[in-house]
């Protein structure tokens, strides 16, 4: 594992593209290459200061995709439950479909990790003004991209390809959801595959890894943003 | 769209036809470029390679996956690029649209030759595609709901095509996550497309609207890893059927792309 990403980064997938975009765009490290040495034996658990961590390996990688479509699931139910000012029959039938996505993810998780499942999270919403286009739109924008660019960047480190499969089945939905909420922010627009988050370069979306700080603030970081029961991911890259 | 319709009809049957070998499809007559690109993609090649042990696959597997890739990026750039091209099919308003999954298209086809050439593969060349489908579409350049609707199936392939390579491309590292970055940008674009069609952004049931059922064949699929998605959730079946986006076989994305093909 370690020899092949290496001998990529060498003279392989590195020679055509620059080699600041190649690690922007897939969040590599040092760190990130030894995880595939490890073995996958621990088990997630409730640390001291009541943080949940996703665990390890491939049941860590699907616990944290369990996390992020628990935190996406609460936030559609939520802007679901009352729409934001003036919103269009449109909208929100573009909302309530993928409410219904993310919780069919979210209990689809729950029900494949069985009791490898971490517990059931508390969101904190507080800093999103539900009444507000702006506000909901900008952060469903966030949890779309955040979501395809955490799948994107865990595929290359699950063993099973049965998993693999289901987090790509996954992960182009994703993808579906964040151009939709992108053409509601500016239609007609580049935004839906905008420059921000595809590069013009290679045209690869974004990839991130849990951990990587690559570009901004961890996955992690920005999913505990929005969660009062906070997880962490540190038995991954 | 009965045209679509009729041409649905007849997918179907040619992927029950051609449910061929690869000796069969090259003695068919394919053209030049396909053969070039079969001789080194064999039918069933995702299948094969992930049948293969955790040791991951070899520098001329990951080559074999990338030319074939590299085909179906070689038919959307062309596509938009003559598309873009044509004067007075795409209307002002979707020009910025299209010009952006074109410039992606573009660059997936560059990433993907250097990518192989520095695999030490060859990329396969490019074939002259024939984007009316032997006349089925004959206005694809002419009239912009056929161009979209072609759009529209290229994309929704591309998305399934990707899918089903990459757990060919596990244990492949950088190129396995270059090829899911790939396919979520594919995913964008059908969604707009999609949208610029009047439809929603994902696949509800395996509903093909008017185009070939083959493309959205088994896309109806509501159980995953064993589990009936359906029995362990409050959304709606159909609901359920839009979450989980459905892979399809190398043979599979072949038949469908055939007729574009040069024969």
């Amino acid at each position: 594992m370690k020899e092949t990403i290496f001998s990529f980064l060498r003279g392989g997938m590195l020679a055509p593209m620059q080699r600041k975009t190649f690690l922007k765009y897939t969040a590599m490290s040092g760190a990130v290459v030894t995880l595939g040495l490890q073995s996958c034996h621990k088990d997630h658990h409730t640390g001291s200061a009541g943080t949940t961590d996703v665990g390890s390996g491939d049941m860590g990688i699907l616990n944290f995709a369990y996390a992020l479509e628990q935190l996406e699931a609460a936030f559609y139910v939520k802007v679901n439950s009352s729409f934001y000012t003036n919103a269009t029959d449109a909208e929100k039938a573009v909302l309530k479909d993928i409410m219904n996505h993310e919780v069919a993810h979210r209990d689809f998780f729950k029900k494949a990790l069985g009791s490898s499942a971490i517990k059931d999270l508390t969101p904190d919403f507080s800093s999103i003004d539900f009444t507000s286009r702006t506000s909901v739109l900008g952060a469903a924008k966030v949890f779309e991209d955040t979501g395809v660019s955490a799948y994107n960047g865990a595929g290359q480190y699950l063993t099973n390809a049965d998993y693999l499969t289901i987090a790509g089945k996954i992960v182009s939905v994703e993808a579906r959801h964040a151009a939709a909420i992108r053409d509601l922010l500016n239609p007609g627009s580049a935004d839906f595959a905008g420059d921000d988050v595809v590069a013009a370069s290679t045209g690869l979306d974004f990839s991130r890894t849990p951990n990587s700080t690559t570009g901004g603030p961890s996955i992690v970081t920005t999913a505990n943003l929005y969660l009062s029961t906070k997880i962490s991911a540190n038995q991954l890259p | 769209m009965k045209i679509l319709e009729t041409i649905g009809a007849s997918f179907e049957k040619d992927v029950i036809e051609k449910n061929f070998s690869r000796r069969e499809a090259l003695t068919k007559g394919l053209g030049l470029g396909l053969k070039a690109a079969l001789i080194s993609i064999p039918f069933g090649v995702f299948e094969a390679l992930n049948n293969k042990a955790m040791a991951g696959p070899t520098n001329g597997d990951i080559v074999s996956v990338l030319n074939f890739a590299l085909t179906l990026e070689y038919l959307e750039s062309t596509f938009y690029s003559t598309g873009l091209s044509t004067n007075g099919l795409i209307p002002s308003s979707d020009q910025t649209v299209m010009a952006q999954i074109s410039k992606h298209e573009t660059a997936h086809v560059a990433l993907l030759k250097q990518t192989i050439t520095s695999l030490s593969g060859t990329p396969v060349t490019m074939p002259t595609f024939d984007f009316t489908a032997g006349g089925t579409y004959s206005t694809v350049f002419s009239n912009y709901q056929t161009f979209l609707a072609l759009a529209n199936a290229f994309e929704d392939t591309g998305v399934r095509a990707y899918k089903g390579a990459a757990p060919s491309l596990l244990g492949a590292g950088a190129v396995l996550t270059a090829a899911l970055d790939i396919h979520s940008v594919e995913a964008r674009h059908a969604a707009e497309v999609r949208k610029l069609r009047g439809l929603k952004g994902w696949i509800s049931n395996a509903d093909a609207n008017g185009l070939p059922t083959a493309i959205y064949a088994s896309e109806d699929n509501t159980t995953q890893l064993n589990i009936d998605v359906t029995t362990t959730t409050s959304a709606p079946a159909v609901n359920v059927t839009e979450a989980f986006d459905e892979p399809l076989s190398s043979s599979a994305v072949l038949s469908i792309v055939a007729p574009f093909l040069p024969s």
